[in-house]
């Protein structure tokens, strides 16, 4: 039994002009202790599905109109709200893009850390403030116990993003989902956020789930990569897979468009790939990437294209795979 | 947290000497001069010239303001024509009347206000939210003093549920003055709380959109510790600032609302000695009330420093 | 701006009232105060009846066909008291708007554009606003006397500083914007600045201030009238003639329950009105709706 299985997941919100698909039929699993990487564009449903997982989307307007997610053998979809908050925290943590924002900025990050083991543990006043000065220090972030008091506008960004890892690791959770974890950060700060990511995962032995449109915090980190694309998941395969034989023309292009893989972490913004996402309400016929695609044919807007295995464990939504 | 009260308390002190040179300059910009204003138009120029000596409007204007200010800080407002007695006294007499009421409505205003407008802001969009939004905004509209003869009509002569009108002392029958207060705070408080309510909800709808609430809630923090102590902790900061103008307008409402009620508070006061000319009475009850007013305006910048962490550590 | 009709059709004013007249909370305060207002226009018509007229054959009659409003203690048309009424609401409200669209904007740009003015402006302004407003409305006629002028220069003082405060906050964000700074580098006077690039951005706060002042005019008004310190009876403002009823409260309850009604429904047209325009004119605040 895989730790996480995502099955046929659709998301969808409720907007003034109908309802319109964040996620659609979205299928992955994820062992216990593995990095999952998914990449993909602003838009393309990597946060939906993320938020989706952790039951954090506001009910109306998303709704998960088909598919099942599965913790640990659990179903969440059909959880109650105070069944779900139980999984939040010890279950699955999730790290935000804005460190800045995230924290909130009346309460002292040691109040912040504390509250979260005593939403879910015993824990005494003493245990709870050695607990949570020992996740500070594992977060590294440098005189612990008199920084508890410190307020979140004290800090700065890396240190927030930091305090944050501190909250999500409050309670050992089994998945940490970090959601773009240092887009916001400066340069120099991303690479120490992400080692730390990993160093935690080692000793937390927790499975990690790292989202972001920078491919190359994916070489940085992931075992396994999902490609989304306005939506859908266009490309799934081992790290190694993804750089070595990308198989989708929308992986390629992201490649092409990436930094030199030995200064990964410098990139700002996807660079040129021609066009836009498709706008969720007119989606094109086919395979959404048709538009934008060098090697489209005709064929390529009649139908979606389905996932087609190219290696192990390694497979990609195009028609035009041997092109 | 010292520095900020201290700023604050500094801050006020411009304000208040201001605020008195207002109250003082009033008696200045009386048309044909106060005098002639209290005797009527048959005063002989003795008679004027008589009240002019008494209110000691017969100094030269720096003599005047020197007397004013001095007077002022040792707590000397002059006395009241109308009733004789030294003005601080007479305020001093009738302070609790008007406190007891304020406080009253406030309690009412915060308890429904507050609740209805968090209510309102987590129930958007539903018939909770609806209702509670018709109510408020006909509680802005509803003009306070229309309400009190409404009720006066309903409740009192109608039902005679409760007294229309007077007063009893909190100390000598606690029961009988909730009695007396219950109405006139009802008819003043309405307005308070459609205000609070509206305002609740906007800022409980602008706070629960932001980050740090859906970091809370990833926590696995229990609803109620999402909005009561999260969202709400923060709410209150913009919260706290409509607090102080509710004040304001309390004291506002209870010019009206004691004069329909009969109650012997300040704002009855004050409008007896506006309708009888008294103006060391005016001067005095208004530089008194106003003077209260800037002293919860500084609670409330304190309070405000008390729930915001970055004004408290950035206050220069 | 090419002035083509379909230019004009999306033009950020006309796509603006568009927005209000679907805008069903605006659309019915619009109606509630229109109702008021036409009523105030045509109270010469519709009330041929002098307000002041006495008859004591006739007094204390509740309403009817013949008395719409029905007639107080003196016998006089309270149909005909509450039209005119209206008219002196709607004059007071719109003279304590015109006051402060004028005397707030001016210190209210003044201010908010030179640092040095602000200073000096804005502590005699937070001294006004430091008084409860209907006691400095009080202290104010009581100082001038009791007429409907005075009435509205109290208000004026009462609330010229909040609309000036308004103002100014503005000014300051706008002052700082780079097309503004970009008109000031290129050498573009104060008043050109001013007037092209800031005012008309200023524009949407105090359109949404002045139409809940003007409910809150009229609101005030009527409580000095009520208390005797505003126009002097028999002026038929809508809060002398409560006061005056108040004695037959039990008696003759429709002499305070009409005018008071009128009262409300002119506080809460305008308190929906100016929600609406808050929704449709104000951005940051319409993305909190």
């Amino acid at each position: 039994m895989s730790l996480l299985e995502v099955a046929g997941l659709t998301t969808t919100f409720a907007t003034e002009r109908g309802e319109i698909a964040a996620v659609e039929e979205v299928n992955f699993s994820l062992e216990a202790g593995e990095v999952l990487g998914v990449v993909g564009e602003s838009g393309s449903g990597k946060s939906v599905t993320a938020l989706t997982v952790m039951g954090l989307l506001p009910r109306p307007p998303a709704r998960i109109a088909a598919g099942s997610v599965r913790f640990a053998g659990q179903e969440l979809t059909s959880l109650s709200d105070r069944e779900m908050r139980r999984i939040r925290g010890p279950g699955i943590a999730m790290v935000f893009q804005e460190p800045m924002t995230s924290l909130n900025p009346v309460f002292t990050i040691g109040e912040q850390i504390i509250e979260t083991i005593r939403a879910h543990e015993r824990a005494g006043a003493a245990a709870g403030f050695a607990r949570t000065v020992e996740l500070l220090e594992k977060v590294g972030i440098p005189s612990a116990a008199e920084r508890m008091s410190a307020y979140p506008h004290q800090l700065s960004g890396g240190q927030r993003q930091r305090v944050m890892l501190a909250i999500a690791l409050a309670c050992r959770p089994r998945l940490l989902i970090a959601d773009e974890p240092t887009t916001a950060l400066d340069v120099t700060i991303q690479a120490q956020i992400l080692d730390l990511l990993l160093d935690l995962r080692d000793e937390f032995g927790m499975a990690l789930i790292v989202i972001t449109h920078n491919i190359g915090v994916i070489a940085e980190t992931a075992d396994r990569v999902l490609v989304m694309y306005a939506g859908r998941i266009v490309e799934e395969a081992p790290v190694a897979g993804i750089f070595d034989r990308p198989a989708h023309p929308y992986t390629r292009a992201l490649l092409a468009s990436a930094p030199a893989l030995d200064a990964p972490l410098a990139a700002g913004h996807l660079p040129a790939i021609p066009g836009t996402l498709p706008d969720p309400r007119h989606r094109p016929p086919g395979c959404r990437f048709a538009p934008r695609c060098e090697l489209a044919i005709p064929a390529c807007s009649a139908a979606l294209p389905p996932l087609t295995a190219v290696g192990p464990g390694h497979a990609a939504s195009c028609i035009r795979l041997g092109a | 947290m010292i520095r900020v009260i201290a700023s604050r308390v500094a801050s006020a002190v411009p304000i208040l000497i201001l605020v008195s040179l207002i109250t003082f300059g009033m008696i200045h910009m009386i048309p044909g001069g106060p005098a002639a204003a209290i005797a009527g138009l048959s005063a002989t120029p003795q008679q004027i010239a008589e009240i002019n000596h008494n209110l000691g409007l017969d100094k030269p204007l720096p003599v005047q303001l020197y007397r004013w200010y001095d007077q002022v800080l040792h707590g000397n407002l002059g006395t009241s024509l109308l009733l004789g007695q030294p003005v601080s006294q007479a305020i001093m007499i009738r302070l609790p009347v008007t406190f007891g009421l304020s406080l009253y409505a406030l309690v009412i205003t915060l308890a429904i206000g507050l609740s209805s407008g968090i209510l309102a802001a987590l129930r958007q969009n539903t018939w909770v939210d609806q209702v509670a939004m018709i109510f408020s905004i006909i509680g802005i509209s509803l003009p306070n003093f229309y309400l009190a003869l409404l009720m006066i009509i309903f409740f009192a002569v109608d039902l005679g549920w409760l007294p229309s009108g007077g007063y009893v002392p909190f100390f000598d029958d606690p029961l009988g003055w909730l009695g007396a207060m219950t109405l006139p705070a009802i008819s003043l408080a309405l307005l308070l709380t459609g205000l609070l309510a509206r305002i609740t909800r906007s800022t409980m709808l602008e706070v629960l959109r932001q980050d740090y609430i859906r970091t809370a809630r990833a926590k696995g923090l229990p609803q109620r510790q999402v909005v009561l102590k999260h969202a709400l902790a923060n709410a209150m900061i913009p919260i706290v600032t409509v607090i102080g103008i509710i004040v304001s307008l309390l004291l506002s409402g209870a010019v009206v609302t004691e004069t329909i009620f009969s109650l012997p508070g300040i704002g009855q006061l004050l409008t007896e000695a506006v309708l009888n000319r008294d103006y060391p009475m005016v001067q005095g009850g208004v530089l008194v009330v106003t003077a209260l007013m800037v002293g919860v305006n500084i609670l409330v910048d304190v309070l405000y420093a008390a729930l915001d962490p970055r004004v408290r550590y950035h206050a220069s | 701006m090419p002035a083509d009709e379909e230019g004009l059709w999306h033009r950020p004013s006309v796509l603006a009232l568009r927005r209000l007249l679907h805008h069903r909370l605006f659309v019915s305060g619009l109606v509630l105060f229109a109702i008021i207002v036409v009523a105030a226009i045509l109270a010469p018509v519709l009330a041929p009846i002098n307000p002041d007229k006495i008859d004591m054959n006739a007094t204390f009659l509740p309403p009817s066909l013949r008395h719409l409003f029905g007639t107080d203690n003196f016998g006089r048309s309270l149909f005909s008291r509450v039209m005119w009424g209206a008219r002196l609401s709607m004059l007071i409200g719109g003279a304590t708007v015109a006051i402060n669209a004028v005397a707030g904007t001016v210190i209210g740009a003044l201010a908010g554009y030179y640092r040095r003015i602000d200073n000096i402006v804005m502590r005699a302004n937070d001294a006004l606003m430091a008084f409860p407003p209907v006691l400095l409305a009080i202290a104010v006629t009581a100082t001038l006397g009791p007429s409907i002028i005075d009435v509205i220069i109290a208000l004026g003082v009462v609330y010229t500083p909040r609309t000036a405060r308004i103002v100014r906050s503005s000014v300051i964000v706008l002052r700082e914007m780079e097309y503004v700074q970009a008109a000031v580098a290129a050498g573009a006077g104060d008043w050109h600045v001013l007037r092209r690039h800031i005012l008309p951005n200023a524009l949407a706060p105090l359109i949404v201030q002045l139409s809940f002042l003007f409910a809150y005019a009229v609101l005030t008004e009527a409580t000095l009238s009520f208390l005797g310190v505003g126009a002097v009876p028999p002026t038929p403002t809508w809060g002398n003639i409560m006061a005056e009823g108040r004695e037959y409260l039990t008696t003759a309850p429709w002499i305070i329950a009409i005018p008071g009604a009128a009262l409300m429904i002119t506080v809460l047209g305008l308190n929906m009105l100016g929600d609406g325009l808050r929704d449709v004119l104000d951005p940051r605040l319409r993305i909190q709706q």
